[in-house]
């Protein structure tokens, strides 16, 4: 070593791998238009798709007449369910195990299904063809209600109507699609019925929207000469959409190439299917032209992802002293039309057994009956893991419930039955081996940094004030600790269409000493290219700055489940360490050779390999991936490359504690969010600054859940919030201020300790929201009030206890 | 969300604009800010195959101050009558409106004309002219003639204006005394769940005159004589704002929607306009 | 389809002549006929703001306008704001501070905020916060976008002050 060699925090910091807020590489052309997303695409001769669809949420069709639609000026095709038949793509399979008109095929079960599709010289003459296809319905009976749905004689879906099981076993009603159960039921009964204490509760988590700004859309472009098609397309996992165009299409997979351009946000709405893709693909193969389809807004929350919609009947038991002894759920799933849900195959309620949460219940019993009705298709995981966000809030409800009924306050309750750090690795009553956790270190620091009992004193002197007519504004403070389960997930349990749920990565070391690493993952947002870089930085010592990391060309980058779930950074992440780790290993046998030393003699140091006791001996990995492929290595193939397929051998289980106060008014419902505390472990820290904005934005999406937004429905199926007027998205003067602050537990079994973060902050914000609510209504008699809790809703609980005079 | 085709005319003044009208009958609309109108075509709920766009018409724009008399071009830009210091100043109770209504970008393009003509129960600026007593001027084939704010509207939409004729200006006195537009919504961007204008003058400890008017509380906005009447010679205390709060209520007719059944909007109006009468009061 | 009329539009400086329907969108002419595609198409009904550019000095969004009622306008799109080589200070400030993740609403949000701090050269963060109102994200909880707007508009002041 000399003096111009830098010392070793130099070399870190250069590296700018693990745990340094680098910012963005993605910014530079966000911030100057330059991004690409799938509109932007324009291919030369390329046609635009539009659909004509059901104004009626339940009706048979009667007749499809688009003479006076193909007449029109620029009009190509008018695809129909019959033009779909001969290809048997009028009907697809869904991810769970179902299967979804493409197009109407008789009858109508939701309204905005897909009815027809047009295509046309451009949008203007499409929408313009799609006001002139006459359609004849007649209007059947509509079910928006699951309970009813499951007592009715109407038939949703005729095409099943006659077949007692399904994908995910008995059917007792031709409404009915499954019951998925788990945990000992007769034992959680036993408990229940003989405890001390039982609280019981109908929790309902609304049916939402992952409502991305950019909708659902793509380019299909088939070149007949080479036989190839080319789909672009806002696609959360391309690999998987490749492999089930092929399926679908018959096109031999080798001959697809799906890309995923950037992404303006995906939360869940863009890992499925749609019969926009379909359809265009069928129109490009049927006119030999590209053919676009973009959804618009009204046609995103209308037709494409709904998310939750889970009716929790809850039962939760504990001693006299507060130790909860038993849990049971049964729930209702409305899936609407078609159970199009995105979850592993085998898990059709997702991770919804996750619901025993972060504290050690002895036993416990999950039941969920999916059902039918008149909505649109859907239940994805929005801005969560698969169903952990309905999970989350069910538990953390019916902790607060519990509370109620031992008198005790409902931080303490939580404190004296979480799993203790001594207890992980934790066998959970319902089946999950939780990974590592310190809940009680968590919890003390958030009750510690909101001043706790501060809080509950300023809360119990307004309420005096309150109750003396002094004020109308009663303050709630929302308590919240959330385990989620992500990186889903291992091969042996978790598929997508068979898929086993694996990443990966690949990397090529360029001969200069720079790098490019492709993954199966796509970015949204994440700033996958900013903290993949990272992780390869630390692992391999070249400059996170040296590395392009690229996703989403199914050509180029290896196969992988895709970005959902936070599974990118627990699977990807991990596979990207592991290849990281062989290009390393690699290294070493090079480093060895040019120092001629023993291999074992070198070691890895920052950013070069030295001989272990003379530090000054040294190559770096420029210098070693030079060597690499100029010089002739004995027993070392040229190159240096490599690629991991990551496997998990478990989920991972970041957790975290939640407070949100804010001040009720009474009468109005109107609610002043005064502070949100959030309190992340996601394991090990690759990028700080990512990590916030990550909690910043989950939260803001659990604000608005819990607050106001919904998809609702009228007792005719008409979807009363289909533009931005009505589904509540909140504007940057309604969102509050967040404070954020972390511990770290590592997850033992990934290679880098990390957990993923990027939905926690919606399964903990909801019920930290929900509850802050609650909370203040409970000294004066509330137990449950469902979300959303907007204004009225607020006020008609406040009226319903008599606040109102 | 693409409209249908339609023929677009820039008429550069008013007997142009009034020409295109009469040649196109029911097919043709003006265009003023266009941020009611444009989403409706887009939707295909408005169809308009003649659009005639006011933007090039002079004679439509401009505030002009006239001692204590205003008049308002109907083209003014609420974002205008927030920049402007001589109506901040003179009538501030236009611009506390006006920054409740949409957003910034929606406020350099809506109009306080087309604010006012359209009709929409669920504009803002209806009520506030109403509670201003501020009157309407619109220019038709049979020349001009002014309608009172009060008297304009008829149900949702429709109003004294004929379909021949163009809303050019609005004109009221400057208010005196205290003022307050209270309102409640669910976002920005949103309209009102429930929303009051009040102007109030006092003498000594006694309310001189007061003025109160309503938005998106029934069909068409609601000027509420009797909730004035019922604060007049009091001391706007408890027992008088409740009185007008009651006489208010008696006057709307409020319904159902997404942002809530009819007790609770009945319920945010006496909120809201107990509020704005209280916050007024305390200017005056 | 309607006759198609002679539209002249000065975008970022250049202007444009454009034979187009009237009931085209703005947004659709500067993306599809222009080929100016950092303005986005997000709610369609002037909710969301990703479409915002600034016309004739105003923050308009182009989703809620035809091109007919833009024709003689002077336009700014994010593509005008800064260049590669010298970025907009606001631009500079998203990427320091984190102030945006996916990117779909940047364009409109940073056209926005450059005509808000020409209006309001020092905001408040509550200036800033009712003054982007207009523009919606999903991503980011707005926290540091906020952050974002407010570093700009102290750069902008103290180059300024530099200047003089």
């Amino acid at each position: 070593m000399n003096d111009l060699t830098p010392d070793r925090e130099d070399r870190v910091a250069k590296l700018k791998g693990l745990g340094c807020s680098r910012k963005r590489v993605e910014d530079a052309r966000f911030t100057q238009g330059k991004g690409n997303y799938v509109d932007d695409i324009k291919l030369p001769g390329m046609l635009h798709g539009d659909f004509v669809r059901s104004p009626y949420a339940h009706a048979r069709v009667v007749s499809i007449d688009a003479s006076a639609a193909l007449a029109l000026d620029g009009v190509v095709a008018v695809l129909t369910a019959k033009d779909l038949e001969p290809l048997g793509l009028h009907w697809m399979p869904t991810l769970a195990g179902d299967k979804q008109m493409v197009l109407a095929d008789g009858k109508v079960l939701f309204q905005g299904q897909e009815v027809a599709y047009v295509v046309a010289r451009d949008r203007y003459v499409a929408a313009d063809a799609v006001e002139l296809v006459e359609v004849e319905y007649e209007e059947l009976e509509v079910i928006v209600d699951p309970f009813k749905a499951l007592q009715s004689d109407v038939v949703l879906r005729e095409d099943i109507a006659g077949e007692t099981s399904g994908a995910h076993g008995e059917r007792r009603h031709p409404n009915h699609i499954f019951l998925w159960e788990e945990g000992d039921k007769s034992a959680t009964e036993q408990v229940i019925d003989s405890a001390d204490v039982v609280a019981e509760e109908m929790i309902y988590y609304h049916r939402t929207h992952p409502c991305p700004l950019e909708t659902c859309g793509c380019v299909a472009s088939m070149d007949k000469v080479n036989g190839k098609l080319t789909l672009y397309g806002t696609f959360q996992a391309p690999h998987v959409v490749r492999t089930v165009a092929s399926l679908l299409s018959g096109i031999e997979e080798h001959n697809i190439r799906v890309v995923s351009p950037d992404i303006g946000g995906g939360f869940g709405n863009k890992v499925g299917v749609y019969p926009g893709y379909v359809c265009s693909i069928v129109a490009s193969i049927v006119t030999g032209k590209p053919v676009k389809w973009v959804e618009d807004r009204m046609e995103n929350l209308m037709a494409t992802a709904f998310a939750r919609d889970y009716w929790m009947k809850g039962r939760i038991s504990a001693t006299k002293d507060g130790k909860i002894t038993a849990l049971e759920a049964k729930v209702t799933a409305d899936h609407g039309a078609f159970d199009a849900c995105a979850d592993p195959t085998k898990f059709p309620a997702g991770f919804f057994h996750i619901c025993t949460g972060s504290y050690d219940i002895p036993v416990a019993y999950v039941g969920v009956d999916g059902v039918y009705t008149n909505k649109a298709p859907g239940g994805v995981a929005y801005r969560c893991s698969f169903r952990v966000t309905e999970a989350a809030y069910f538990i953390e409800r019916m902790i607060e419930l519990l509370a109620i009924e031992l008198g005790m306050d409902a931080a303490e309750l939580r404190r004296i039955n979480f799993i203790r750090e001594d207890q992980f690795p934790y066998q959970s009553a319902l089946g999950w081996e939780y990974d590592s956790g310190d809940y009680h270190t968590a919890w003390d620091k958030a009750l510690a940094a909101v001043d706790y009992d501060g809080l509950r004193a300023e809360q119990a002197t307004r309420l005096e004030a309150f109750k003396r007519g002094e004020t109308r504004k009663l303050m709630g403070i929302g308590l919240s600790f959330f385990t989620e389960i992500v990186g889903a997930g291992p091969v042996k349990n978790c598929d997508i269409l068979g898929m086993g749920m694996f990443d990966s990565c690949e990397i090529r070391i360029h001969p200069t000493g720079s790098a490019i690493a492709r993954l199966g993952t796509i970015s949204q947002g994440q700033g996958h290219a900013t903290t993949f870089a990272q992780i390869l930085a630390s692992e391999i010592g070249i400059p996170a700055d040296s590395i392009t990391i690229e996703e989403g060309d199914t050509d180029t980058a290896p196969y992988g489940l895709g970005t959902y779930g936070s599974r990118s950074t627990p699977v990807a992440g991990a596979a990207t360490a592991l290849a990281g780790r062989k290009i390393r290993a690699k290294a070493q046998m090079i480093a060895a050779y040019l120092l001629e030393v023993h291999d074992n003699d070198v070691e890895f140091d920052v950013d070069r390999f030295v001989v272990k006791g003379a530090p000054e001996r040294f190559k770096t990995m420029a210098e070693i991936a030079y060597a690499a492929y100029n010089q002739a290595i004995p027993g070392v193939e040229p190159g240096l490359e490599a690629v991991s397929y990551y496997d998990p051998p478990n989920m991972t289980y970041p957790f975290g504690a939640y407070i949100c106060v804010m001040d009720v008014d009474v009468d109005t419902g109107e609610v002043h969010i005064r502070q949100v505390y959030a309190l992340d472990d996601c394991g090990t820290r690759i990028n700080p600054m990512v990590i916030e904005g990550q909690v910043h934005g989950g939260l803001t999406e659990a604000y608005a859940i819990a607050m106001a937004q919904e998809i609702a429905y009228d007792d005719m199926g008409n979807c009363k919030t289909a533009t931005l007027m009505d589904f509540f998205w909140p504007t940057a003067w309604e969102t509050p201020h967040y404070t954020t602050d972390h511990t770290e537990t590592p997850s033992p079994h990934h290679p880098i300790g990390a957990k993923g973060v990027g939905e926690s902050p919606n399964v903990g914000g909801v019920p930290a929201f929900s509850n802050a609510v609650h909370d203040a209504l409970r000294p004066l008699g509330l137990r449950q009030l469902h979300m959303p809790h907007d204004h009225w809703r607020i006020w008609k609980a406040a009226n319903d206890l008599g606040l109102h005079g | 969300m693409i409209p249908a085709a339609f023929e677009y005319h820039r008429p550069g003044d008013l007997p142009s604009a009034l020409a295109l009208l009469r040649e196109h009958g029911d097919d043709a609309r003006v265009i003023a800010g266009g941020h009611s109108l444009i989403p409706m075509m887009k939707l295909r709920m408005a169809e308009v195959p003649h659009l005639i766009d006011l933007q090039a018409i002079k004679a439509l724009r401009g505030i002009t101050i006239d001692g204590t008399r205003v008049t308002l071009g109907a083209m003014v830009t609420q974002h205008e009558v927030i920049d402007s210091d001589a109506l901040m100043s003179l009538a501030p109770i236009l611009g506390e409106a006006a920054l409740q209504i949409a957003d910034p970008q929606v406020r350099y393009m809506g109009t306080i004309g087309g604010n006012v003509a359209n009709g929409d129960p669920g504009n803002d600026m209806p009520g506030l002219m109403q509670c201003l007593d501020a009157t309407f001027h619109l220019e038709g084939p049979e020349g001009t003639r002014s309608v009172l704010a009060r008297a304009f509207y008829d149900s949702a939409y429709m109003t004294a204006r004929s379909d021949d004729e163009i809303l050019t200006a609005i004109s009221f006195e400057a208010p005196k005394g205290g003022f307050a537009y209270e309102k409640q919504k669910r976002k920005i961007g949103d309209y009102a769940t429930a929303a009051a204008a009040v102007m109030l003058t006092r003498e000594g400890d006694t309310c001189a005159a007061a003025s109160i008017a309503m938005t998106n509380l029934s069909d068409v906005p609601v000027w509420s004589a009797a909730a004035g009447a019922a604060l007049v010679g009091t001391d706007v205390g408890a027992e008088a704002v409740s009185a007008a709060v009651d006489a208010a209520l008696a006057d709307i007719d409020p319904t159902e929607d997404n942002r809530g059944p009819v007790a609770f909007k009945r319920h945010v109006a006496a909120i809201i306009i107990a509020r704005a009468i209280t916050r007024a009061w305390g200017r005056a | 389809m309607s006759k198609k009329m002679q539209i002249t539009l000065t975008v970022n400086g250049e202007a444009h002549d454009i034979l187009a329907e009237p009931r085209e969108l703005l947004i659709y002419v500067l993306r599809e006929r222009l080929n100016i595609t950092g303005p986005h198409v997000g709610c369609e009904t002037s909710h969301c703001g990703a479409c915002t550019v600034t016309l004739n000095g105003k923050s308009v969004k182009s989703c809620t306008m035809f091109a007919a009622q833009a024709d003689g306008a002077e336009i700014t799109t994010i593509e005008g704001l800064g260049s590669p080589d010298s970025r907009h200070a606001l631009q500079e400030a998203f990427k320091e501070h984190h102030g945006l993740q996916c990117g779909f609403c940047t364009p409109g949000m940073i056209t926005r905020a450059a005509k808000l701090l020409e209006e309001n050269p020092n905001p408040t963060e509550e200036d800033v916060r009712f003054g982007m109102a207009g523009n919606l994200c999903r991503c980011t909880g707005y926290q540091n976008i906020v952050k974002s707007v407010l570093a700009a508009a102290s750069d902008i002041n103290t180059a300024k002050e530099a200047a003089q």
